[in-house]
């Protein structure tokens, strides 16, 4: 622009200057406030977490070799109680594991171990494979003609056809890269499992 | 404008950007090429600061959808649900219906501000058209949200208007169910008045308030001595009287938009129901087909045509005038027929009119909101005729009255 | 045109502040109308009590139904356990609603008319209401449950709250007056009067009564304390943006002559 009104001799560039930068600046920093409660309002909202409150789970009716599914925050969570024979497998099938000391997967403290979880029998996992997301099969038959003369019983993704073991581990040769996820859990007595409470370390 | 010249130095990324889009362009024509009169006064923040308000509403809006339930079982809950279980969802809510309120504060002053100013007069009829499409569009606006908390209130509110189209001879019965899509107002109701309300009418909003700035380019801002600044022109082929909207206006609009904001976040944080005039009492009681509340009154921005349909003794004429009150002002420019634009320059005659005016427009909106006994009704009577006086008699007293020359430059004092 | 805009301004202002002036009277305008809970909702102790007095008295019949337990105790300060101990209905988990455990179709077998959910009480009559509605409950034989209110007149609530106040009896003045012509007897409250003290002193009755408002007022707008210590910060954030932003246009607009 080249107008005279303008550019006025008597005008303090500096102060000008200055005073653009902070208002500018305290709008910025309104702007940032007013965004807060926008971005915040997208986080679980207080129904969600009250729904994703822990979970109890009766497992006394669980027999060996069964498994149930139930919903927690959204997440389907598979509850195995091992047969003794599969846990006493789980020792044998480590050469042919992805991760077989979990040290790259998520889980617990508590559950970084050979059997994945706190009691030998009782094996709990986020269901979602670590692949894609899809729900891996049980396949717990030993041997399972589909699965192959040296089949150890375990899980199978059917998107994509992941195979994890009886404590969730994966095998080699699957798409997934990580063991099945553990959700933090305890035992509130034998028969009662609660999930989304971690239990304290060294008492179970 | 030798816009493009101004930024031929320029490299980098702005330099690929404008051989792409005309962003600087747009700005030096537009904004700084805009020439508006220096003498504008406090009137004129209400038009930016009614986009300002726009955008609030359009934002507040967007992420209320997010969680809200159109639905005749989960709408009430669905509103506490935001206000107590939804993180900051209070204030998103309390922007939202303050929002609607001040919306319409801000349009009544800039639509006041262009009555004392003459805005509406040749060149600028259309400008003042497409401003009142944009009033009816938000007033079917604010209508239709008002429905949406599903509070007794919205019920019967939205009950009592809707009913107004069955005043129309003939289609009215048919059209009041098509309307609702049922027998009474009803979850289709709600279903049907959340879609317009949330993507039609503020699509048709927008577009309104583009062809209104549009309009604005075109003829220029008038200006508090209304006169034509276009008419002196300086040696540069600019207005004399005339600054560049950017950097002057913009500034000072950003005044505007501070203090309006105190006053808003004043009602927000510390008033939210403004006494029952923003948030109605019988709307925190869930709509109830089994019981109207006590005392029904719609918002208060609609009062004043709602004390003119009370005024009125008969159904059909009551609905009419009501219409008829909005659909005079479309007709301003050609009833004005004063030589002058400027209240400050007409005559008593004028004056005393546009006073009168501003108080019956005050106290039909007080009547509207007061339950309808004797007394108010025969008040709410006399103040309608003064409302359509004011129109009806204007070619009459903007002629006979003796005004005042009109300067040749603007009124300015530095 | 800066006049104007005062006047204008001032004109909405009085329209809609007008009411002490136009407004209608229905009845005579008694004392107790009057009675305010002077509540404060940031009194977190009083917050406690009215929480404990709601659980312990109201929460049999009345649901807050959008009102969760764990709420309530993070809001008031109150540590989980204690809640779950001293608060919580039988059956009920900590992020539950406060739902009462009488069923709809009871309370209209028992009372006639269901017990409203109290959320929103407050919202929709006002604080002064539920305190005058507490404070109002009368002997009345002619009445069903032998006990009558001002603050709404046959209401089918009995007044639960009598083993606390005492049994208040109401006096009447009777008034001949004439409406459209026609004689009209009515009877004005004049006051009332402890026939027999309750557990609490009148004085106390009356704190418990304020607490279980305030709880209500709470209960009602759960963020309202939070909202306006939060508005203070705001305004005083817009008040320097917006003196910068005034200090920033009286630079620019030197330039106009």
């Amino acid at each position: 622009m080249s107008d005279e009104k303008v550019t006025a001799d008597d005008v303090d560039v500096n102060r000008r200057k200055f005073l653009t930068v902070a208002t500018a600046a305290t709008g910025a920093v309104g702007v940032g406030f007013t965004l807060v409660p926008f971005i915040s309002s997208w986080k679980p909202s207080e129904r969600a977490r009250a729904l994703g409150a822990p979970l109890e789970i009766d497992i006394s009716k669980l027999e060996p070799g069964q498994m149930i599914t139930q919903s927690w925050r959204k997440q389907p969570i598979y509850v195995v109680r091992r047969t003794p024979e599969s846990v006493a497998k789980l020792g044998g099938v480590t050469a042919s594991l992805k991760d077989p000391n979990s040290e790259a997967s998520d889980q617990p403290a508590y559950a970084k171990n050979e059997m994945r979880s706190l009691k030998p029998e009782i094996l709990v996992l986020y269901a979602a494979c670590t692949h894609l997301g899809c729900l891996p099969k049980q396949y717990f038959t030993v041997a399972d003609p589909t699965m192959g003369a040296d089949w150890p019983g375990g899980f199978f993704c059917p998107c994509h056809g992941s195979r994890f073991d009886l404590a969730g581990r994966v095998f080699n040769g699957s798409p997934a890269s990580a063991n099945l996820r553990v959700p933090p859990h305890k035992f509130e007595s034998d028969s009662l499992l609660v999930i989304g409470v971690d239990a304290v370390q060294g008492a179970a | 404008m030798a816009a493009s010249s101004d930024h031929a130095g320029k490299t980098g990324f702005r330099a690929w950007l404008n051989k792409r889009l005309p962003v600087d362009e747009f700005v030096d024509s537009q904004l700084i090429g805009y020439f508006a009169p220096k003498n504008f006064n406090i009137w004129y923040f209400f038009g930016s600061l009614a986009l300002l308000v726009f955008v609030i509403q359009i934002l507040t809006g967007i992420f209320l959808t997010m969680h809200y339930k159109p639905s005749e079982a989960a709408a009430f809950d669905s509103v506490e649900y935001i206000m107590r279980e939804v993180e900051w969802g209070w204030l998103i809510r309390y922007m939202h219906s303050t929002g609607a309120s001040f919306f319409f504060i801000v349009v009544y002053l800039h639509m006041f501000r262009a009555m004392i100013y003459g805005s509406y007069r040749a060149p600028r009829e259309l400008l003042w058209i497409l401003g009142m499409l944009l009033y009816l569009a938000l007033m079917a606006e604010a209508f239709m949200g008002y429905v949406l908390p599903w509070g007794n209130m919205s019920y019967w509110g939205a009950q009592v208007i809707v009913n107004l189209f069955g005043t129309i001879p003939v289609i009215g019965p048919g059209l009041v169910e098509w309307i609702r899509g049922d027998y009474g107002i009803a979850d289709s109701t709600l279903n049907r008045f959340f879609a317009l309300h949330v993507i039609a009418v503020p699509f048709a909003i927008a577009f309104l308030v583009l062809m209104h700035l549009v309009a604005l380019r075109q003829t220029g801002s008038n200006n508090p001595d209304g006169i034509e600044i276009k008419e002196k022109l300086g040696a540069n082929g600019k207005p004399i009287d005339g600054i560049p909207f950017h950097p002057y206006y913009t500034v000072k609009d950003i005044v505007g938009v501070g203090v309006f904001l105190i006053f808003f976040c004043g009602v927000i944080f510390f008033a939210p129901t403004f006494g029952g005039l923003f948030l109605e009492k019988p709307n925190f009681e869930p709509a109830n087909e089994l019981s109207t509340p006590q005392h029904i009154a719609p918002v208060w921005y609609f009062t004043a045509f709602y004390a003119m349909l009370r005024a009125v003794p008969d159904q059909q004429l009551g609905a009419l005038l009501m219409l008829l009150a909005i659909v005079v002002l479309f007709f301003l420019p050609w009833l004005d027929r004063s030589p002058v634009k400027s209240i400050r320059y007409k005559g008593w005659l004028s004056k005393t009119a546009l006073a009168l005016f501003v108080v019956a427009f005050v106290m039909l909106s007080y009547l509207g909101l007061q339950p309808a006994n004797d007394l108010y009704v025969i008040l709410a009577r006399v103040f309608t005729a003064i409302y359509f006086a004011f129109f009806l008699l204007m070619p009459w007293y903007t002629r006979i009255e003796k005004c005042k020359p009109a300067p040749e430059r603007v009124t300015y004092h530095a | 045109m800066r006049k104007s805009f005062v006047a204008a301004a001032l004109g909405f202002t009085l329209a809609f502040a007008g009411p002490a002036v136009f407004a209608a009277t229905e009845g005579p305008h008694a004392a107790w109308m009057d009675w305010e809970p002077g509540n404060d909702v940031s009194n977190i102790a009083s917050l406690q009590r009215g929480a404990a007095n709601f659980m312990g008295y109201c929460a049999g019949c009345h649901s807050l139904k959008y009102k969760r337990y764990s709420r309530v105790a993070k809001d008031l300060n109150i540590p989980e356990e204690q809640m779950e101990k001293l608060l919580l209905l039988p059956g009920a988990k900590k992020g539950d609603y406060i739902l009462s455990p009488m069923a709809k179709v009871d309370g209209e077998a028992w009372f006639g008319k269901a017990p409203p959910d109290l959320s929103l009480i407050t919202r929709a009559k006002g604080s002064d209401y539920v305190y005058q509605f507490l404070k109002t409950f009368y002997v009345d034989p002619k009445s069903a449950n032998g006990t009558n209110n001002l603050a709404l007149p046959n209401t089918a609530m009995p007044h639960v709250l009598s083993a606390l106040q005492g049994v208040q009896e109401a006096k009447f003045k009777v008034v001949e007056t004439v409406v459209d012509g026609q004689p009209v007897t009515e009877s004005h409250w004049e006051s009332f009067e402890l026939a027999s003290p309750g557990q609490l002193s009148p004085e106390d009755y009356d704190a418990f009564v304020r607490d279980t408002v305030n709880f209500l007022e709470y209960a009602g707008e759960p963020v309202k304390a939070k909202r306006e210590s939060l508005g203070v910060w705001v305004i005083l954030f817009l008040l320097v943006f917006t003196a910068l932003a005034y200090l920033l246009k009286q630079e620019y607009w030197k330039d106009v002559k």
